[in-house]
């Protein structure tokens, strides 16, 4: 009401000037807040950094004191190759974020189907989740030490819980986001429990699990380096903490590119997993 | 085989949903559930497939189960129920998997169903690459497969556009004449109710009560030849139901 009142009062006065008359386009309006996909822009930006960073340390305007050059980081790198420590720092953390991660993943599918599948297990264990899933996990190695012995123990053990809880929500959520429709049209038809929560419950709510998955990767890549800072001959958080103990700071950046490449092959295999389960969803 | 329904009562938490309806599905016979929304004639047809227990009242089967039949009772669901990780013959097939049922004779089955149909030419697609109406096709496909014994139908063309209502309202005829199925069908769109209808049960708005019931005696197959009668007949059934649906229009709801 309030715009028709103060637009009815002076209608012509403002544009009495530039009033038009004839046939003309109507005003385009639409269009912006969406976006396109700009394929090289990513690498651009990456190169143009990595350029402006060289050109800094090679004019001597960045200290090497303070931040070594990519060229000296690339260097420390293919030193690590050559020698051939890459493999063994690289292939003690594998073994550990795989281990961990894919036991933490199972349980955590496993206890989160039964906290989304029965309700004793929801009144029973999710108040234990909620409770021990804020807990910082590397918080607790010293009491994993203990128990797991401080080899690979305790760290398969940090990861494997650090990776259990946000995978048990990511369940239960996606069990509880299943349209019961379905699951009604499953029942209608006779279908036992088990082919319901195979073929309807599962896949239904595998998308929930697999952005679970996105987030509990990263989850125990933190986890990782942590714990083998914390006690660990070999690994890339072991070679970055004695490359930041010596101030060899051209291997703490090659340690730190390496852990980045290994969140990138993470996230670039979780995004092919996903398109093949969920192909549907295209 | 029959479908009794014995003074059904329901409620959900205070209020009462249905009250007293008896009402009978014989063989071979399409009856129809119109009602202003909110009458409870969802509930009603889930209750007469045992996916819902009533307050009061009886849900009975009489007659011995047609040969063959997987699952007497078959669902259509007005938002089609497909999987949509399972192509169209994927479907299908989810409904016979449990039944122990030998590979060959299966895809047998599908086939027949698909071509029942005219889906076989769209049996590796999946249900977003389908339109609404061949979505229902593919549910109608996949009732089908079971061999039905009554079709509880919600709202089945609901979903759908008019004229694509109107094509799979020729399917169904066409569907009818040839195999009989009996069928109990929830509508609030009359005009479905007086093409597809051997008899047309009215109820009232909450809770709901058998209002009126029209039985019409012609055959299914001349009906969309002789529209004017019908539309008569629906003017009918329309006065019955405009002072229901009038207050029914006007009521806060507080059960979904």
């Amino acid at each position: 009401m309030s715009h028709d009142a103060t637009a009815g009062d002076r209608p012509h006065t403002d544009t009495a000037g530039t009033q038009q008359t004839g046939m003309r386009d109507v005003p385009f309006r639409g269009g912006g807040f969406v976006h396109r996909p700009l394929g090289p822009v990513a690498p651009i930006v990456f190169l143009v950094i990595l350029a402006i960073w060289e050109l800094g340390s090679r004019s001597g305007f960045i200290s090497p004191i303070a931040l070594p050059a990519p060229s000296a980081a690339f260097a420390a790198l293919v030193d690590l190759f050559q020698t051939g420590m890459l493999w063994k720092h690289l292939g003690a953390s594998l073994y550990r974020l795989l281990l961990g991660w894919s036991l933490g993943s199972l349980l955590g599918i496993a206890v989160g189907l039964a906290v989304g599948l029965f309700s004793l297990a929801r009144a029973g264990l999710l108040p234990l989740v909620s409770a021990l899933f804020p807990v910082p996990k590397i918080a607790l190695l010293p009491l994993f030490i203990i128990w797991f012995g401080i080899g690979e123990g305790s760290k398969v053990a940090t990861i494997l819980f650090g990776t259990f809880f946000p995978t048990v929500i990511a369940t239960y959520a996606g069990v509880d986001n299943v349209d019961r429709n379905l699951i009604r049209m499953g029942q209608s038809f006779g279908l036992s429990w088990l082919s319901i929560v195979r073929k309807i419950i599962v896949p239904g709510a595998m998308p929930a699990i697999l952005s679970g998955f996105r987030i509990s990767a990263s989850i125990a890549i933190v986890l990782l380096v942590a714990a083998e800072m914390i006690g660990a001959e070999f690994g890339v958080g072991a070679y970055i903490l004695m490359a930041g103990a010596l101030f060899a700071l051209d291997q703490l950046i090659a340690g730190v590119a390496l852990l980045s490449l290994l969140g990138l092959c993470i996230a670039w295999a979780i995004g092919k997993l996903e398109k093949r389960l969920l192909a549907w969803r295209m | 085989m029959q479908l009794i329904l014995q003074n059904i009562t329901h409620r959900y938490g205070g209020s009462t949903v249905l009250d007293d309806i008896s009402l009978t599905v014989d063989d071979g016979e399409i009856v129809c559930i119109v009602g202003p929304s909110g009458c409870g004639k969802s509930t009603l047809l889930r209750i007469a497939g045992g996916l819902e227990k009533p307050g009061g009242g009886k849900a009975l089967l009489s007659g011995p189960t047609p040969e063959g039949s997987l699952n007497p009772l078959t669902y259509i669901f007005q938002d089609f129920a497909l999987l949509p990780w399972r192509t169209v013959e994927g479907n299908v097939s989810l409904v016979l998997e449990d039944h122990g049922i030998a590979r060959s004779e299966r895809t047998g089955i599908i086939a027949d169903v698909l071509a029942r149909t005219n889906l076989s030419d769209f049996a590796k697609a999946l249900p977003r690459q389908l339109s609404g109406g061949m979505k229902q096709r593919v549910a109608i496909a996949r009732a089908l497969a079971v061999k039905p014994a009554i079709m509880l139908m919600d709202e089945p063309l609901s979903a759908l556009d008019s004229q694509t209502r109107e094509l799979l309202m020729d399917d169904l005829v066409a569907l009818w004449t040839r195999e009989r199925f009996s069928a109990c069908y929830v509508t609030h769109n009359l005009n479905e109710a007086v093409r597809l209808g051997r008899r047309i049960i009215v109820l009232s708005r909450r809770p709901g009560r058998i209002r009126d019931i029209v039985e019409i005696d012609m055959p299914l197959a001349e009906r969309v030849e002789r529209l004017p009668e019908l539309e008569s007949l629906q003017r009918r059934v329309w006065e019955i139901m405009r002072e229901e649906a009038r207050e029914a229009d006007r009521e806060i709801t507080d059960v979904a």
